[in-house]
This record gives C-alpha cells, sequence and structure tokens, in this order.
C-alpha cells in the first residue's frame, strides 16, 4: 500500500468512528426517554392496575386509609397554569410590541436581555420570594379588603395609597366618599337576604374571592408561574413580530393605519402559529414547575372553592410527599401522577411544535 | 414642464439623511396633478427613497431625516405638526413586492377604508366592488371574495395591493416598482391599470426598467447618486435629453 492509500484508510476510519459515536450520543437520548416512560409506567404500575383510569377523576388523597385519586393535584396543575396564561399572555404581548415596534433603538437589545435574564432566575428564588414576601404583602393589603365591610374598603384604600400624611387628608376623604358611592351602587342588584351579614359579598362574583387571608393558595401560586413564564412567551413573540416582514407593515402604515391597527390586524394573524407555539411553550414550562408552586400553593389536598384557596398540583404533590412515602401503594400513586404530568406536558410541547413548523412552513410561502 | 399643469407635489431643497449618509441632495421638482411622473436611474440613485419622503414612510425608522420642503396641495407634509396617518390615506403606496394581509380579499380591501369610513355593509360591498374594478381585477375574484388574499397569483396579488391602496380614495398614488417581482403578462395589467388610474389619481412611479417608463408616464426624472439630473416631459426625455448623463443611461451606455 502506498503512503496515501495508508492515509485514505486512516481516514475512513476516523469517519466511521465520528459517525458511529455520535450516532450513539443520539440513540443513547431516545433510549433514556424510553426508560424513563418505561420506569414511570413499571413504578405506577401497582397504582394502575389498583386503580386504573379512574384515579383520574378521583378526588381522593388518604395515606391513611391507602386510597388515591389524582384530580385534586391535576386540577391544580391545569388551573394554575391556565391563570398564569391568562397573566401573562396579554403582558407578554405588550412587551414583544414595545420592544419590536415603540421602543427606541438602543434601548431594544438590554431590554430584551433584562426580559430573557428573568428566565435564568432559579426557580427556588421565585418560590422564597412568593413565600416570604409577596405571600404576607398579599395577604395584609389585597386579601384582607374581601374580609372587611364594603363600605369600609374605599377610605382603606385610600388611606393605604395616600398614607395618613395630612395634606393629603381631604383629597383621600373624597377618594373614599367617590368609592363608597361605587361600592354603593354595586351592591344595589343583590337581593336583601343577602345583605344579613357584616361583611357583604360583591354581588355574584363574591365567592371568587371568599378564603382565610393567607396569602398563599391557587392565585399567588399562578401570579408567581405568570412571572416565571412571561420571558419565554415574550421572547418567542419577539421573535416572531420580527420576522413580519418590514413591506407588510409598511403596506398597512401607508394606508394610514396606527401602530395599534398595524400590530393588531396584520402583524398578529399574521404570526399568529408562532404566538400560539410560544404560549404553549410556557404552558408546558408552567405545568411542571416545582419548586416556586410548592412554597406557595398551600398543598391541601383539594378542589379549591376561591380564587384564593390552597390547594396543589401534580408537580407540588410530589415534591412534598416523595421522601415521607413508606406504602408501597403512596409511591405507586406518586408515580402515576408523574407519569401524567408527563403525558399531559407531552401533548402541550407536540402542540406547540406543530404549531411552530406550520409558521415556518408559511414563511417559506410568502416571503 | 409646461406652465399650464397644476403641482399636486412640489419638492423643494430637499436633502435627506440616512444617519451620517446624504442621500438625497437638494432635490427641487414638481409632479404635476392626474399625470404620472416616472422616476428612473441607477440602483442606489435615491429614487425610493425620494418615494418614501412623499409619505413620510422613512418616519418609521430611527436616525432618517429629511431637511426641506415637500408640499402637498400647497401644504409643507415635512412638518413636525402634520398627522402622519391622514396624510398616508391621501398618498397611499405599492409596494415591489405584493403584500396581501393575512386576511380575507373583501377585508384586505375594507381594512383600509374602514380606518377612516364608517361605512354600512352595503356601502363597503359596493367600495370593494368599485375599488377590485378600478384595479381590474373584479372579474377575476368577485366569486371568491372571501377567500384569503394570499391565495391569488403574484400579479393577481399586486392589484389586490393597489385596489387596496386605490380603495381609501387617496390623492396621490406612489408605486415603488410596482412590476418588479411580476411576469410580463401580469405587467402589462398593471401598467394598463396606470393608464386608467391617472385620470383620477396623482401618480409617481418608481422603475427599473426604462421602457415601462416611457410606457407609462408623462414625465420622467432621472437621478443619479442622490441627485435630480434632469426632468420633463416623457418623450423629450427619451429623445432629445438636455444633459449628456441622462442620454448615456437611457442609451445604456451605463447603469
Amino acid at each position: 500500500m502506498t503512503a496515501q492509500e495508508l492515509r485514505l484508510k486512516k481516514q475512513k476510519q476516523q469517519d466511521a468512528l465520528f459517525r458511529g459515536s455520535t450516532r450513539m450520543f443520539a440513540v443513547l437520548v431516545l433510549a433514556l426517554l424510553a426508560g424513563i416512560i418505561g420506569s414511570l409506567i413499571y413504578g405506577a404500575w401497582p397504582a394502575i392496575t389498583t386503580y386504573g383510569l379512574p384515579f383520574i377523576t378521583t378526588v381522593e388523597w388518604n395515606p391513611v386509609t391507602s386510597s388515591y385519586g389524582g384530580w385534586d393535584s391535576i386540577f391544580g396543575t391545569l388551573l394554575t397554569s391556565f391563570i398564569a396564561l391568562i397573566i401573562a399572555v396579554p403582558v407578554s404581548f405588550g412587551i414583544a410590541v414595545f420592544l419590536t415596534e415603540l421602543a427606541p433603538t438602543w434601548l431594544r437589545r438590554p431590554f430584551g436581555i433584562a426580559i430573557e435574564l428573568l428566565a435564568g432566575v432559579p426557580s427556588i428564588i421565585y418560590g422564597m420570594w412568593g413565600l416570604f414576601v409577596f405571600a404576607p404583602w398579599f395577604a395584609d393589603n389585597i386579601q384582607f379588603l374581601f374580609m372587611m365591610p364594603i363600605e369600609q374598603i374605599p377610605e382603606t384604600v385610600a388611606s393605604n395609597i395616600l398614607g395618613s400624611e395630612a395634606l393629603w387628608a381631604p383629597l383621600a376623604l373624597v377618594l373614599s366618599k367617590i368609592g363608597y358611592a361605587i361600592a354603593w351602587l354595586f351592591t344595589l342588584p343583590v337581593p336583601s337576604s343577602l345583605m344579613g351579614s357584616q361583611v357583604v359579598e360583591l354581588p355574584y362574583i363574591g365567592w371568587i374571592f371568599n378564603a382565610p387571608p393567607m396569602g398563599i393558595g391557587l392565585f399567588t401560586a399562578s401570579l408567581i408561574l405568570s412571572v416565571m413564564i412571561i420571558p419565554y412567551i415574550s421572547s418567542v413573540m419577539r421573535d416572531v413580530f420580527e420576522v413580519t416582514p418590514a413591506m407588510l407593515k409598511e403596506s398597512a402604515y401607508g394606508l394610514g393605519a396606527t401602530t395599534w391597527e398595524v400590530v393588531w390586524n396584520v402583524v398578529l394573524p399574521y404570526t399568529k402559529n408562532g404566538i400560539i407555539g410560544g404560549v404553549m411553550l410556557g404552558l408546558g414550562r408552567a405545568l411542571g414547575e416545582t419548586m416556586a408552586v410548592t412554597f406557595v400553593i398551600g398543598n391541601a389536598h383539594r378542589i379549591p372553592g376561591s380564587l384564593f384557596d390552597p390547594t396543589t398540583s401534580i408537580a407540588a404533590t410530589l415534591a412534598n410527599e416523595f421522601a415521607e412515602a413508606a406504602n408501597p401503594m403512596h409511591i405507586a400513586s406518586l408515580i402515576y401522577l408523574g407519569l401524567l404530568l408527563f403525558v399531559i406536558t407531552f401533548f402541550v410541547l407536540v402542540a406547540s411544535k406543530i404549531m411552530l413548523l406550520r409558521l415556518q412552513r408559511n414563511e417559506g410561502a410568502h416571503s | 414642464m409646461t406652465t399650464e399643469l397644476k403641482p399636486k407635489l412640489a419638492v423643494k431643497n430637499l436633502n435627506f439623511y440616512y444617519g451620517n449618509f446624504h442621500a438625497l441632495k437638494n432635490i427641487n421638482l414638481e409632479i404635476p396633478e392626474g399625470h404620472v411622473t416616472a422616476f428612473i436611474g441607477p440602483s442606489g440613485c435615491g429614487k425610493s427613497t425620494l418615494l418614501r419622503t412623499f409619505n413620510r414612510m422613512y418616519d418609521l425608522y430611527p436616525k432618517l431625516r429629511a431637511e426641506g420642503e415637500i408640499l402637498l396641495n400647497g401644504q409643507n407634509i415635512l412638518a413636525g405638526s402634520v398627522d402622519l396617518n391622514m396624510l398616508r390615506a391621501k398618498v397611499g403606496m405599492v409596494f415591489q413586492k405584493p403584500t396581501p394581509f393575512p386576511m380575507s380579499i373583501y377585508d384586505n380591501i375594507a381594512f383600509g377604508v374602514k380606518l377612516y369610513e364608517s361605512l354600512s355593509k352595503s356601502e363597503m360591498d359596493d367600495r370593494v366592488e368599485w375599488a377590485l374594478k378600478k384595479a381590474a381585477l373584479w372579474n377575476e375574484v368577485k366569486d371568491k371574495l372571501r377567500q384569503s388574499g394570499l391565495g391569488l397569483s403574484g400579479g393577481q396579488q399586486q392589484r389586490l395591493c393597489i385596489a387596496r391602496a386605490v380603495a381609501v380614495k387617496p390623492e396621490v398614488l406612489l408605486l415603488d416598482e410596482p412590476t418588479s417581482a411580476l411576469d410580463p403578462i401580469s405587467t402589462a395589467h398593471v401598467e394598463e391599470l396606470v393608464h386608467e388610474l391617472k385620470q383620477d389619481y396623482t401618480i409617481a412611479i418608481v422603475t427599473h426598467n426604462m421602457q415601462q417608463a416611457a410606457r407609462v408616464s408623462d414625465f420622467t426624472a432621472y437621478m443619479y447618486l442622490g441627485e435630480l439630473i434632469e426632468v420633463g416631459e416623457t418623450d423629450t426625455i427619451f429623445t432629445t435629453p438636455r444633459q449628456k448623463a441622462t442620454e448615456d443611461y437611457i442609451t445604456g451606455k451605463f447603469g
């Protein structure tokens, strides 16, 4: 063999080695995924055979009698994520529109990076902030409002906001009178039989806020979740807004449309698939978020009766109970819950991927 | 330019800057009402830039600024007090590539109209039909008004964009290389359209294609490196230009 042939042979061997090792890494990840699913099913098997699919719809979590059902956790997971989306989507939309259309150029990069840094804050920090800072403030300043007679609310709010400075006192008085008048109008449609107690509920929607003022619970968990997913949703929205062709936007501006009209009527329909993909991405994150939620959700195994009630989520249940679970059926039920969480997030992520793919196809179609 | 023509747009000592780059140098020009004025010149000569000052499209972007005066009906549109949305409703624009909005054909037309007029359903139907007829597109799309504008062919899309601009009844139409992305047949359609539309509108068209300028325009302006070299009746410019530079460009010696 000549030197050249030897070198060629060596190159071929290197190539084969390289191909083999990269393929191995790729297969390894797939094998890991399959292994995780397999071990989840294996671990959950006692619970799956005992409770079957009705496990999903049963509200029961009693380690003493060893009877389990997951609906409260599943419901808590879905509801906190859903409320988090309701808060996060409009805020993210605003951030994305500001960053792409309105902010001065020099501000766009630093501002965008700052938003993305929010995604880098460890979730335990959000949890601690929620538990030690937000929850007490929320209980003292917001929730207690729902615990007092309705006619006192305007006065209290006015003095809370303006302080007790003598300078502001007349203004606070006026505001409280106006507020009182509004509150009075608001309670008019309530039948007098409901007005008996000292604490008057808001008519028809009062039950939403009816809970002991502890600061932690469904709403606090949703709010913390929304802060955590805003960076994800807003950066995807910003990216898809940026791929909107300048000429398309100019066409709308050229007809005399305002920025709002351009964004709402042209940019949004053009990018809707990408936006839905971004929202799904945020949803996927919210569904699985554990630490922050565990801190502030209250960890009570029940369906919440109001927005401020403590409840639980799948991830919070797992984080709380795994260390203490001794009973094999308890452990199996927890793993069953984990499997269900996996299934839910899997479907959300698949849906988001499909949406993003459709957006890319659209871009190709008319760019 | 003959004297009995009434100028719709009058450009006076216009200078334009992209940051530090001096893109338009001391432009003086009048665009007569009810005629077609074509802007020709090699790439980067500033003809599109000039067109985009007429509806202040450059205002969307930072670091772009214009100095001088552009009078529309005698009023300076470069003044800070001008309402940009109203200006752009009066000065419509069609772009190099068709840009239908991601909505139905009907809504593409109705979108701009709704911004400034509140019409009843039947009035809007009439307006949409009128605009599509103006753009010679009505017969092709009258049975699929509810379908997406993105489903049309390129030439149809561009006529849809012209219909959309016409629907808001502007006074001036700016066409920025409207046929550069179209095949010859669609191009001929659009050129015929320009002929029709000049009865009612003042039209300014930027084009790379000198034959197109000769075919569609009444007046032609030749620009080079940000300067207006020569402007006059199209016939004169193409047969007996005063400037040597214009002649060189038109006869294909360069560019």
